[in-house]
């Protein structure tokens, strides 16, 4: 039994500790929000947050984020408040949408360290997430804009 | 004034929704089933029972507008509603869109088939969502005058309500849904001319984004049934190849694996969830048997081109090419490659189904329904009415999702194993079984006269053709659209042009990838059009206006891009400078890159974009289908390449066919000319002149010519 914080929901859970969290959240708990794009860490579209900090669910074993904050971007509000969600759609950011999920929760953890980051900090933390539409533009100009709200909002 | 549109009553139908709403369809009779793409598609239509239905409006206000297309990025699941509530006059603030199901009224008119590609949403539609449109702003006046015994004429459609000048009156068109549903199609219409629309034209939030941004849209792979399976297909890496021996022992004991089966397309382990099937199936012990292609490399399929490429049927043949380039003041000659790509969408290839003896459902992200359901009633057996296919959000689509091999993976798989079952394919799979966007050969020839102005272009292709891409038959033609779009319409006015194809097919499958052969050939006729200019002694850009004396809507956005990039005045240090044009889809493109070359590879810093796309819908979407088509054109410009070894792909994730990441993204301008033209495509012919913009910059600074993609110096 593997116990999982998964949106500040407790799971518990009967699976193979070494089955990636990917496939524990989408196949298992149903949260099919995060997606899988390529399964060796080199895309960013399963992204997700393990106490804040961006990780590749798609390598990650179950058993090395057992006890960690897990949050998908289902634990998102779901009034989409969140300055990274309004900056989303305020720039129309997302085209298809697929690897919007890794996108936000990345620029979410970078805004939650850097509040008003560099171009640098920017690329540095987006650079890992592919997208194949091209919504690069508009996620460069979305977390400037959220970097904003958000201080609005504090 | 507005223009009287008239009705095409068999089509159109109206009838009551369920609770007083209002319904606005199509009516298929015998005449739309003759008119019906194929005798298979006709037959579909016969034992059919759907509503048929382009828009409802319940009691509550909200009008649900159904879309034919597929929503794969390119935001149609925003602008096919804006025409209907354009003409409707509907608030859009109470506009629903949703997925239209499969049925033969939903065609796109350009092919008579439902199918989303060749950036034809809008130029299809345009007419017939307008119509539907304009048919319920009809009815809904005259069930307003016929409610407060008026002349229709005395009453006015406005954001979602019918109002009596005289009176002060209004309704809703909720509270008139009921009456109207009751009233006959009317036999004629207005549609609004251009000045009148409130909608179209201006930049309106997409519909889908909210979903895009919580987790709630749902793609193909994202599909839940109850008792739902996963599957994964190991293939032979071989094209062409087959399964010999299998031992599937090791695979069956892994925990959670139920099945493994026999398909077409390979072996399939079947199981609780993706994890246990990826298990199984590298468990499998297969041998396979290899086929024909074995032996297959990128060297020997570049020979044969080479070898085929003098031997094309002409295509185009202005003039006398051959005998100006035999008496010319000056020649020059060129040899230009392309390599093999992949689409390689964000979202996997992946299908559900489930098929049962009297019924067959498939949800997918799928960009052709009306193939999903042929293929479906082929191998099932099962007549139409039987067969409902479920169209999701596709991650990414790009004309790989036009095709059917993951649709018959799912089927029978399905099948097999007796439940439903969603086949997932790894992104090795996706990388290595694509239909690859060909990789082709040209031998391009111009003669100058004294004063440097090109007299004669020749343009030999070799590669394979995609229309006829099962083709054995030596028979080429000169103008098969999927391998010389964007090379027979050279747009310049050359006296002598000419223009051959030799259709070379080999074991490597190849697929429409967007904006298809414009793709390469506008790469291959806008790079070696810089070489002509720099032989010449003439400005790129001037003497692209020279040669589009007859062009005006290329030259405007040419004279467009060129002028929003600063063409005239000398670019930053270190940073050069590289135009193209492309037409394609209808559309009109220009684009001006900005290049720096550093560490041996070049840098794009911004690329100025300029397009003629007729009406505009959604201004927004234009913009972003600009950046999208310009982002995805840059990969293929600066690092994609699929090379074959030993009958198989040699690439197979994203550290081998990497895409152009954020910190490589260029700033992208986008600039419209307003138009009152016909709408244009808008997804793909952004593509185009990407390449060919950043190849010219390269050129511009190191005065090597790029003759091949992608760029290496």
């Amino acid at each position: 039994m593997i116990r999982l914080l998964v949106n500040d929901q407790e799971h518990e859970l009967t699976a193979d500790p070494a089955m990636p969290l990917l496939w524990v959240l989408r196949d298992l708990l149903g949260l099919t929000g995060t997606k899988y794009g390529c399964g060796i860490s080199l895309c960013g579209a399963c992204t997700v947050l393990a106490d804040g900090e961006p990780v590749r669910s798609c390598t990650t074993p179950l058993s090395k984020v057992s006890g960690k904050k897990i949050t998908t971007i289902e634990g998102l509000p779901k009034d989409r408040s969140h300055p990274v969600q309004q900056a989303w759609i305020e720039e129309q950011v997302p085209q298809c949408g697929y690897c919007q999920s890794g996108q936000i929760l990345s620029a979410v953890a970078l805004l939650a360290r850097k509040p008003r980051p560099s171009d640098a900090d920017v690329d540095q933390a987006m650079s890992g997430v592919l997208c194949r539409c091209g919504t690069y533009p508009r996620i460069r100009r979305a977390i400037r804009r959220a970097a904003s709200i958000a201080e609005k909002d504090a | 004034m507005p223009r009287l549109a008239v009705t095409r009553r068999e089509f159109m139908r109206i009838s009551a929704a369920l609770g007083g709403g209002l319904l606005i369809g199509i009516q298929l009779d015998n005449r739309a089933r003759a008119d019906a793409a194929d005798a298979a598609t006709a037959a579909a239509a016969d034992g059919m029972f759907t509503p048929n239905v382009w828009l409802t409006i319940t009691p509550d206000d909200v009008v649900s507008i159904r879309v034919a297309s597929s929503e794969m990025g390119q935001g149609v699941m925003t602008a096919l509603p804006m025409l209907i509530a354009e003409e409707l006059d509907a608030d859009w603030d109470t506009v629903r869109a949703e997925f239209a199901p499969i049925n033969p009224a939903y065609a796109n008119p350009i092919f008579g088939r439902q199918q989303t590609g060749g950036s034809t949403a809008i130029r299809g539609y345009w007419h017939t969502l307008r119509e539907a449109g304009a048919v319920g702003r009809e009815v809904l006046l005259t069930a307003a005058a016929q409610t407060w015994g008026v002349a229709v004429e005395s009453c006015h459609a406005e954001r979602g309500q019918v109002s009596h000048g005289n009176s002060g009156r209004s309704l809703r068109y909720g509270a008139l849904a009921r009456r109207a549903a009751g009233l006959p199609v009317p036999e004629s219409v207005f549609l609004k001319e251009p000045s009148q629309f409130t909608l179209l034209g201006r930049a309106m939030p997409r519909l889908d984004i909210p979903a895009k941004v919580d987790g709630s849209a749902g793609f193909g792979s994202d599909v839940k049934l109850p008792g739902l399976l996963t599957a994964t297909v190991a293939r032979c890496p071989v094209f062409g190849g087959s399964v010999g021996k299998v031992n599937d022992k090791r695979a069956r004991s892994v925990a959670g694996v139920r099945k493994v089966v026999v398909i077409s397309s390979g072996i399939a382990v079947v199981a609780d969830h993706f994890w246990a099937a990826r298990q199984g199936r590298e468990a499998l012990e297969i041998d396979w048997n290899p086929g024909p292609a074995a032996r297959l490399d990128s060297a020997t399929i570049t020979a044969r081109l080479a070898e085929r490429a003098d031997s094309g049927t002409v295509g185009r043949n202005d003039g006398d090419a051959e005998r100006a380039l035999a008496s010319a003041n000056r020649r020059l000659e060129a040899v230009y490659e392309v390599p093999y790509l992949a689409h390689a969408c964000m979202e996997p290839m992946n299908c559900t189904a489930d098929v049962r003896t009297d019924s067959c459902d498939i949800w997918v992200a799928t960009q052709a329904q009306t193939s999903v359901h042929q293929t479906a009633m082929r191998l099932t057996g099962l007549p139409a009415d039987k067969v409902r296919v479920h169209t999701t959000y596709l991650g990414g689509g790009f004309g790989r999702r036009g095709e059917q091999d993951f649709v018959i993976d799912a089927i029978e798989t399905s099948r097999a194993v007796g439940a439903p079952v969603k086949v997932l394919w790894t992104r090795e799979d996706d990388i290595q079984h694509d239909f690859y966007r060909p990789a082709t050969y040209n031998r391009l020839a111009a003669a100058l006269d004294k004063q440097g102005m090109p007299v004669a272009w020749r343009h030999r292709i070799a590669g394979p053709s995609i229309s006829q891409r099962d083709a054995t038959a030596r028979e080429t033609s000169g103008s098969d659209f999927s391998a010389t779009e964007g090379a027979l319409n050279l747009p310049y006015a050359i006296p002598n042009i000419l223009v051959s194809y030799a259709r070379v097919n080999s074991a490597v499958p190849v697929g429409y990838w967007r904006s298809v052969a414009s793709s390469q050939n506008a790469f291959i006729t806008e790079c070696f059009l810089d070489e002509v200019a720099a032989a010449g002694g003439k400005d790129p850009y001037a003497l692209r206006r020279a040669l589009l004396g007859e062009q005006a809507r290329l030259r405007a956005v040419l004279d467009l891009a060129a002028a929003k990039a600063d063409w005239g005045s000398p670019a930053a240090a270190g940073r050069f400078r590289g135009i193209a044009v492309a037409e394609s889809f209808r559309s009109y493109v220009a684009q001006v890159a900005e290049v720096s070359i550093a560490g041996g590879q070049p840098r794009v810093h911004r690329v100025v974009c300029a397009i003629d796309c007729g009406m505009t819908v959604n201004p927004d979407t234009i913009a972003a289908q600009m950046e999208s088509a310009i982002v995805f054109g840059l990969t293929a410009a600066l690092k994609g390449e699929i090379s074959i070894a030993d009958g198989r792909v040699v690439q197979s994730n994203f550290h081998d066919y990497p895409l152009l990441g954020f910190d490589e993204c260029p700033d992208i301008e986008v600039y419209i000319v307003p138009s009152e033209a016909d709408p244009g495509g808008v997804g793909e012919p952004g593509t185009p002149p990407i390449a060919p913009a950043v190849a010219n910059a390269v050129f511009a600074a190191t005065g090597n010519p790029v003759r091949r993609l992608p760029i290496r110096l």
